[in-house]
């Protein structure tokens, strides 16, 4: 049972009304392990980690989660697993201390007040723990919800966007106490939009459309695509976007600030793109997470028709 | 499934935070002291008057010392003034019809000569009894002045009519309201009415609320069971029910002067049943509604027949029989009954069971419903 994966599910699916909403998903998340779950808005994300969790049915597939079974288990499951919903879901008419004592009853922690004075103390609530959670702005509730879901010490996090909204050296202090609970065994899945975030994750998971499309370390992830990558500098980079994205053999342009991050399959599109006019200087780069991203979001649509009968 | 067991902890914690939550919303707790005050003040007012000198319509076909004895002890008793005298019957319809009067006295051509010969004639009292409470004091009033009449006027040579059957009779025509409901109905009636609409909507929207603000997703996800969520919601409001069923026994007692001759216990009792029913029908209803408002929608859609069915509004005996039917399944209809039985007229627990068995069958017929539509997962 210890040894078991943090979360391993196998062709996990789930269909709203006619619409297969996720579509056969397998992943596997060992302990210890920072795993991020990217993708599109509206591609599967939430309903997947819901699924994990047991509090979505999945119409097929099977998995287990910290070794219990995630159709028949879930109830073992909840005890184990923090889990911080997308939208924030305590109560705004209870005060800070009063969430925070309400889910440490409902865990049935033995040192409840301890337990609640330490997560306010960590928080640096401790001071406004009378004040009633609806007033706290947005970034505090979003620290208050993550501190509520870890408050039972739980093996797993689900943490669904946990830092939408959030400025950014909170951000740093939350990925910081990420990676410690992670040394210490602790397994987190982590759904995010931000690059930074994808890159401090130990793999990633990438979705769209309702299927994964790949899952790895960083590198794999980018390897798995063989896109070779160039940074162009140019003249009216705007009307050069278009004609190079009308060039055979480029996959994908995105501007970056003063250049243009052009990636293809070819390795040998350089000398193409060397001689094309308005062109001043090019210059290969490593192909990074946000290209095999931005590309994989924009081919998903094909990929997905392509694999439908 | 592996088995996990209801834990009593769990299920405090969640009644510590509803009544954590209904301590702060003030509006809400403004209803369960407001509506019973404000209804039974509304409803209840219109019970304890007694109106007198209530305007009547003579047709007096017939003229004699009897007759007009008969009426000054009408108009003597001060709840009934002559106001007109009216040819025929199609006038007096007519101005009943129109509310001019609330009463028309009908005394037949021959009404004296029949009397004296022994033949017990008729005088018809008509009344305009939509609003019962308006004319059942006058009504009732009617027969004593009869016998006033009897006892003054039948002297000397007629003193042997007085003595066995009365002499002539009165009959007493209720228009528009066949039952005429008693003057007691209106505040015990308004306890299931109260409780039926603050227990019903608070509930509903009480489950609702967790869904509509996302919180319902959180408490899935923590180990509590769906079952203390539901359960430990309704605790607060099962309090709130027997405060309010207080109130109003306060307030008929005090207030209104409703006589209360049965056991206490036993109102109490009929209270929690049918506290229940209406907690049932607020759960069900919560897990059919996606949101507060269509819970709302649907109270009112529950309501509605409640008020008009149950007997409360319109005297069941009056309603036709589909309406009967229908008025039968619904608890207020019994709970009614039984709030007036015990407290009017002291019935024990045969006379009860009755009316008691339909509401536990209907719990436990919603209670099946809510526990099919009953959702552990957000499917
Ligand atoms: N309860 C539901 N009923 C019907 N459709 C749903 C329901 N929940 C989600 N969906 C649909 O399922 C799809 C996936 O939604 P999901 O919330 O899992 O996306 P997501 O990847 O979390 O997106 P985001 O990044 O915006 O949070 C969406 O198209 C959404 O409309
Ligand atoms: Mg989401």
């Amino acid at each position: 049972m210890k040894a078991a994966a943090a979360i391993d599910v196998r062709e996990l699916s789930k269909r709203f009304g006619d619409k297969l909403v996720v579509d056969r998903v397998s992943l596997q998340v060992q302990r210890g392990e920072i795993f991020g779950f990217l993708g599109p808005n509206g591609s599967g994300k939430t309903t997947s980690i819901r699924m994990m969790c047991g509090l979505l049915t999945p119409d097929g597939g099977e998995g287990h989660c910290l070794g219990y079974d995630i159709r028949r288990e879930a109830a073992q499951i909840k005890r184990q697993v923090g889990y911080m919903t997308q939208r924030f879901s305590y109560w705004e008419d209870l005060s800070i201390r009063e969430n925070l004592d309400f889910v440490a009853r409902l865990y049935q922690l033995p040192r409840r007040r301890e337990a609640v004075d330490r997560a306010l103390e960590d928080l640096g609530l401790a001071s406004r723990a009378r004040q009633l959670t609806g007033t706290l702005s947005g970034g505090w509730k979003q620290r208050l919800a993550l501190a509520a879901c870890m408050l039972h010490e739980p093996q797993l996090l689900l943490l669904d966007e946990p830092t939408a909204g959030v400025d950014p050296s909170a951000r740093r202090d939350f990925w910081e106490e990420l990676h410690r609970l992670a040394a210490r065994g602790i397994s987190v899945l982590v759904s995010t939009h931000y690059m930074d975030e994808a890159e401090r994750c130990h793999k990633l998971a990438y979705i769209a459309y309702g299927r994964l499309l790949v899952q790895g370390r960083g590198e794999e992830v980018i390897a798995s695509q063989k896109l070779s990558t160039w940074r162009l500098e140019g003249e009216d980079l705007v009307n050069l976007a278009q004609r190079l994205e009308r060039t055979p053999g480029v996959a994908q342009v995105i501007a970056f600030g003063a250049a243009l991050h052009v990636s293809s399959h070819d390795a040998g599109l350089m000398d193409t793109l060397r001689v094309l006019p308005g062109v001043r200087r090019v210059e290969t780069i490593a192909t990074g997470l946000e290209d095999v991203f931005v590309y994989l979001m924009s081919h998903a649509d094909d990929n997905f028709r392509q694999g439908a009968p | 499934m592996s088995r996990e067991w209801f834990s009593l902890a769990r299920w405090w914690s969640i009644v510590l935070k509803e009544v954590l939550q209904l301590r702060r919303d003030r509006i809400t707790l403004a209803m369960i002291v407001g509506i019973p005050l404000v209804q039974i003040s509304l409803f209840g007012f219109a019970i304890n008057n007694d109106p007198r000198h209530l305007p009547t319509a003579v047709i007096a076909a017939d003229h004699s010392e009897i007759t007009r004895s008969l009426i000054a002890g009408l108009q003597n008793s001060s709840y009934f003034e002559v106001t007109e005298t009216l040819p025929d019957e199609a006038a007096g319809a007519r101005a009943l019809a129109q509310g001019r009067v609330q009463f028309v006295l009908n005394i037949p051509a021959d009404f004296t000569v029949r009397l004296i010969r022994g033949e017990r004639p008729a005088v018809l009292l008509e009344a305009d009894a939509t609003d019962p409470s308006a004319t059942g004091n006058a009504l009732s009033a009617a027969s004593g002045i009869l016998q006033g009449v009897i006892d003054k006027d039948f002297k000397g040579p007629l003193a042997a009519l007085a003595g066995g059957a009365a002499p002539f009779e009165m009959r007493l025509h209720r228009l528009y309201n066949p039952e005429g409901i008693t003057q007691y109905n209106i505040v015990p009636g308004l306890m299931g009415v109260i409780l039926t609409l603050t227990l019903v909507l608070m509930t509903g929207l009480a489950i609702t609320r967790e869904r509509e603000r996302g919180t319902m997703e959180n408490l899935l996800a923590t180990p509590v069971l769906p079952l203390e969520v539901m359960t430990g919601k309704i605790l607060p409001y099962i309090v709130i029910g027997l405060i309010q069923t207080t109130i109003i026994m306060l307030a008929a007692h005090f207030m209104f002067r409703v006589p209360f001759v049965g056991s206490v216990l036993a109102l109490y009792l009929a209270a929690l049943l049918f506290i229940a029913a209406s907690l049932t029908v607020g759960i069900t209803l919560s897990s059919l509604a996606g949101n507060q408002l269509q819970a709302m929608q649907m109270t009112m859609f529950y309501f509605l027949p409640n008020i008009l069915l149950s007997g409360f509004m319109f005297p069941f005996r009056g309603m036709p029989q589909w309406a009967q039917v229908l008025g039968s399944v619904l608890p207020l209809t019994h709970f009614n009954r039984l709030v007036r039985g015990i407290m009017l007229k002291g019935n024990g627990w045969v006379e009860l069971w009755p009316d008691v068995w339909p509401i536990l069958l209907f719990t436990v017929l919603v209670m099946g419903v809510a526990l099919r539509f009953y959702r552990r997962t957000l499917d």
